[in-house]
């Protein structure tokens, strides 16, 4: 009987600590939320909507960490699950001109087509899947061009917005939504990803064969991950729409899709405070990087010098701080060569 | 779930170091940009107008697939306002234009015109180019109220005074064009098979409706879009159904495209050409070996052209790209830039000293502006379009050469009626004085 | 029946060069398990160099074997001074590592040349012969049947039948007995890159006057192209890199002969998903034939 006693009193402080620890994700959004709101009455319109778009990226970044982070599965395709939800939202606005009920429905439709690729990339495993999902990423903009009465092929679609409420200026109004998505994912992944959810996927990551074991379902596991990313790529394309007040082909380029897979990299994997990084840095680096082309005058610089400059933060980082890959490193095998 | 883990994920554990560098990185690029921020100062509230300055602003393919000759068309602008600003300036103030790179796709248009209008305060937009890349920005440059000049286009939409009343064209319609060169079709080339290529956008949808309202269905159309550099199965499909006459609504690229894949394939029509993918010198480099497929090709204009030494406009355009263009080669494209800084130095002339935006617009709204052109200008309180018609060419011996007499017509059904009325001259120092 | 003959043979010229950018990829991945996502912006940085060479020289030959010697050098260079570093726990960190060099190196060319289009012409003439009044092949055309060809011959001698070839192919499936046995695993590696970037390379110079213009982005979509061929064929099979290059020009040609350009990537797709979903290694892989 004196055993039982000592251990209930740990558990009881156990219970307690682990009380606060579910409401951190909570107090960390709602400290976000604030900081936000008190940004958008601060900075002057152009940073506003460069704050609307960091929230926007957010969306997806955070989607696609848990993917390729948590779930190892890598996908070139997100650009494509963007565009889905960004056509989605623009279709619907341009008939009923109905908000939030557009961006849920962009959403649904983006985690459908998630469901559908996750099912065809389930028995699929690194190249292979990186080799479907990049064939998606292509294919989906020329859709725009196959069925270009409804998509209207490569000059895209405007979207019909109202004006704000009021007196709030555009781009205000721009951060404020976007922001109120972005902290809605990152809260919903935080707490699938802190729970059973989380567990199984990083399970499935590290050991498949162990996971299957231990009654993990592993397809099921990658095709939730994959869905789960889809839907936060849906949310984040309707916000683009909503930004951009235009879709088109262009907008969603296979490069998107790879700058987004750089953008996480660099943030670090795995980690939500990383995909915020990586959104900050897919917004902060190229306008940097055209004031300095601006400064030097040549016309060539421009996009080229935030292109390299991408470059090779990507590979220093994966080179030299495989750390930031920590969350990934995979099986516990020897090395099957070297260099 | 171990709340070590839970910690771990919001502090970032072994990335706080690194996420520490980053943030004061981006902390110092923000501080770049900041300082960066051109806002050209302003005078009584007007964005982009001091009392020795004006700030335009555009959006180019510089780079990209409609690059080809259309890259050298701000250049060209900038140059004239150079020329002007060297003489004074217009009422004291100079022009300075800042053209940003949009690579013909309508995503970047909008990252590019929003940082004009909203970071470098432009007091307005001039000939931003392209249908499909203009069309995205119509409304935000309306709600913000910018005047919106000279679109580098021939899309219907720029003509709409009600919905976009700071919008003006200056390429004539595409459906204007469709129908003048539609009716050269049928009167030299009457009872044969005529097809269409045109891009997918409104730029090809206006010119089919102009052709088709003169000669009726086309035996065969095909469209193209510019992100897929491949028209083999178009002009198989041209083939198969056994065309003589082949209109094409395209960019200077893509024409040279489709004339060298039909010569691949045994495929020789007669071409007709939109004036917008027509520039002999763009299309002789870009075709390469493949140049003499160019001779009798058919195409139309409405500005002088860059081959007529005796003109007195093509005399004082050359003068000026020689010392302010850095002697860039002088083709259509530099006619054309060229043009349009001087109609937009007219506009400012009438504008008076006190500028503002609305004033601006209401002197372009007013027209009535003599230039280089062959035909006049349609601006007025109804009509935001540009030129009002257009001359035939063909190419003879690698050169464009005039046929017949300029056309003008309207967008509807009206008749393609010859324009008679004389060419104007540029004034003895070029520069436009008020009117 | 004159255009189906026409598609077929523009179907199998292009898919001439699918396969030999495939069979790059597939060279790489055998000898290091790693997709080399910078294959294509390899090769657009030596075709560059090669038209540099070819425009300042007036020789089109000079241009092409300077791009090829490019090729040779730079695959080298990527391997030393790059991909060894890379962690190789996960397959993945060479396939991120891969897509910053292409942006490094499609950045750097877009700063040296700019990104306007230049005209970059054929060797040989690209109208098509007329035979019985169909018009068939072109010069250029059969140009690329035989470079190609070549290209698949020697490398299949070099593997089978000399010494460096059984050396290369030793370090690559057994490198820890390779090295106790005296093979310079390394260098074997540096070698395999060095080669497949060559084929590369050629696969550029081949495909780029087919191309509206050369530009720091003309193998992308070639790259999209002999990678799904790759996948489709198997990414352990040479023969199935040829295969697989060869089925999506022939299906591309098809697609967008009869039913339209927009069509194709569509069918590219589809059929990848339905090999992918039967055989995920692909048509010729070997179902789990090494563990990495």
């Amino acid at each position: 009987m004196t055993i039982v006693e000592p251990v209930t009193t740990k558990t009881k402080n156990q219970q307690k600590s682990l009380r606060i620890a579910k409401l951190v994700p909570l107090l960390v959004v709602t400290a976000g939320a604030i900081i936000v709101v008190v940004l958008t009455y601060t900075l002057p319109p152009f940073r506003n909507y460069q704050l609307a778009t960091i929230g926007a990226y957010l969306c997806v970044t955070a989607g696609l960490t848990v993917l390729t982070g948590l779930n190892g599965q890598l996908s070139l395709g997100h650009g494509a699950l963007m565009a889905t939800g960004a056509y989605t939202l623009a279709i619907w606005q341009n008939k009923f001109d109905l908000l939030l009920p557009g961006i849920v429905l962009a959403v649904l439709v983006t985690t459908v087509a998630g469901a559908v690729i996750g099912l065809a990339a389930a028995r699929l495993r690194g190249p292979y899947l990186a080799g479907l999902t990049l064939a998606v990423a292509v294919v989906v903009p020329s859709i725009t061009s196959t069925f270009d009465r409804t998509f209207n092929s490569d000059q895209g679609l405007s979207v019909a917005l109202e004006p704000p409420p009021g007196t709030i200026p555009v781009e205000q109004w721009q951060a404020w939504i976007c922001w109120a998505g972005a902290l809605l994912t990152v809260l919903v992944l935080a707490y699938l990803v802190g729970g059973r959810f989380g567990r199984d996927l990083r399970a499935v990551r590290d050991d498949e064969t162990a996971a299957k074991l231990a009654g993990v379902g592993v397809a099921r596991t990658q095709i939730m991950a994959f869905v789960v990313s889809a839907a936060c790529a849906g949310l984040s394309g309707a916000l683009f729409a909503v930004l951009s007040q235009s879709v088109s082909p262009g907008a969603f380029p296979l490069s998107l899709s790879l700058f987004l897979v750089m953008a996480i990299v660099i943030g670090g994997l795995g980690r939500l405070t990383g995909a915020l990084i990586g959104a900050v840095l897919l917004v902060v680096l190229p306008s940097a990087a055209q004031s300095i082309a601006e400064k030097a005058g040549s016309q060539h610089l421009e996009g080229n010098l935030a292109l390299t400059f991408f470059g090779v933060v990507l590979v220093l980082v994966m080179l030299a701080a495989p750390g930031g890959l920590a969350s990934w490193k995979a099986r516990r095998k020897l090395p099957t060569q070297k260099g | 779930m171990s709340l070590q883990s839970c910690q771990g994920w919001w502090r970032g554990g072994r990335t706080g170091k690194r996420t520490a560098t980053v943030l004061a990185a981006l902390l110092l690029a923000a501080g770049c940009s900041n300082g960066n921020s051109n806002s050209g100062g302003s005078s009584s509230n007007t964005p982009g107008v001091t009392d020795n300055s004006i700030l335009i602003g555009s959006h180019q393919p510089l780079t990209g697939p409609a690059a080809a000759g259309y890259s050298e068309i701000a250049p060209a602008t900038k140059a004239y306002f150079d020329y002007v600003n060297a003489n004074g300036g217009i009422h004291g103030r100079k022009i300075t234009y800042k053209y940003l790179d949009d690579g013909y796709n309508p995503a970047n248009t909008q990252q590019v015109v929003r940082q004009l209008v909203l970071q470098d305060k432009v007091f307005a937009i001039l000939n931003g180019l392209g249908t499909p890349t203009h069309t995205g920005v119509l409304d935000f440059l309306k709600t913000n109220r910018v005047p919106d000049l000279f679109v580098a286009s021939g899309s219907r939409t720029w003509n709409q005074p009600d919905k976009y009343p700071g919008t003006f064209g200056f390429n004539p319609d595409y459906t204007v064009e469709g129908k003048i060169l539609a009716a050269y079709v049928k009167q030299t080339y009457a009872g044969k098979k005529v097809c269409f290529l045109g891009q997918d956008d409104d730029f090809g949808r206006d010119s089919l409706a102009g052709v088709e309202k003169v000669l009726g269905p086309v035996a065969a159309k095909q469209t193209y879009v510019v992100t897929n550099p491949n028209v083999g199965p178009q002009m198989g499909a041209f083939k198969a159904a056994a065309c003589d006459v082949v209109i094409l609504a395209s960019i200077p690229g893509f024409t040279a495209l489709s004339i060298g894949t039909a010569a691949k394939i045994g495929f020789k029509p007669q071409f007709v050409v939109s004036n917008v993918g027509s520039d002999p010198r763009t299309l002789t480099k870009t075709l390469g070996a493949a140049a003499p497929l160019l001779e009798g090709v058919v195409a139309a204009g409405y500005l002088p052209l860059d081959t007529d030494e005796s003109n007195p406009w093509i005399q004082l355009y050359k003068k000026v790209n020689t010392q302010y263009n850095g002697n860039a080669a002088f083709d259509n494209n530099v006619v054309y830039g060229m043009s349009v800084g001087y109609l937009f130095v007219q506009a400012l002339q009438a504008a008076g000293k006190d500028l503002t935006r609305d004033k601006l617009t209401a002197a372009v709204q007013k027209g009535g502006f003599t230039g280089p052109g062959l035909v006049p200008t349609r601006f007025s309180a109804q009509d935001h379009s540009g030129y009002a018609g257009e001359q035939i060419t063909k190419l003879v011996g690698g050169k464009a050469t005039w046929v017949g007499t300029p056309y003008t017509t309207d967008d509807a059904d009206g008749a393609v009626t010859a324009y008679t009325g004389a060419a104007a001259t540029p004034p003895q120092n070029g520069i436009p004085t008020a009117q | 029946m004159d255009r189906f003959l026409y598609l077929t043979f523009d179907g199998l010229s292009r898919g001439a060069v699918y396969s030999a950018f495939a069979l790059a990829l597939v060279l790489i991945w055998r000898a290091a398990r790693i997709v080399n996502f910078a294959q294509g912006a390899m090769a657009v940085a030596t075709a560059y160099a090669g038209y540099s060479v070819a425009d300042a020289t007036g020789s089109y030959w000079l241009g092409f074997v300077v791009a090829i010697t490019g090729g040779l050098v730079l695959g080298a260079v990527v391997e030393r001074v790059v991909m060894r570093f890379v962690d190789r726990s996960s397959p993945l960190n060479g396939v991120v590592v891969a897509l910053g060099l292409v942006l490094i190196i499609q950045g750097v060319l877009g700063m040296i040349y700019g990104n306007e289009y230049r005209p970059a012409p054929a060797p040989f003439s690209r109208d098509a012969f007329e035979i019985g009044g169909v018009a068939l092949l072109s010069r250029y055309d059969l140009f690329v049947f035989a470079a190609v060809g070549a290209v698949v011959v020697l490398l299949t001698l070099l593997f089978t039948r000399t010494s460096t070839g059984l050396r290369m192919r030793a370090a690559a499936f057994a490198p820890d007995v390779s090295r106790l046995l005296g093979v310079p695993v390394g260098g074997m590696l540096t070698l395999g890159w060095a080669l497949a970037a060559a084929v590369g390379s050629l696969a550029g110079m081949l495909v780029v006057p087919t191309e509206l213009g050369l530009h720091p982005n003309a193998m992308d979509l070639l790259f999209i192209s002999a990678f799904t061929a790759a996948v489709l064929g198997g990414l352990d099979s040479p023969v199935g890199a040829v295969a697989g290059g060869l089925l999506v020009g022939l299906l591309l040609a098809y697609v967008g002969g009869y039913l339209g350009a927009t069509v194709a990537p569509m069918a590219v797709l589809i059929l990848l998903v339905v090999v992918l979903l039967g055989r995920p290694d692909g048509l010729f892989g070997k179902a789990k034939a090494r563990t990495a």
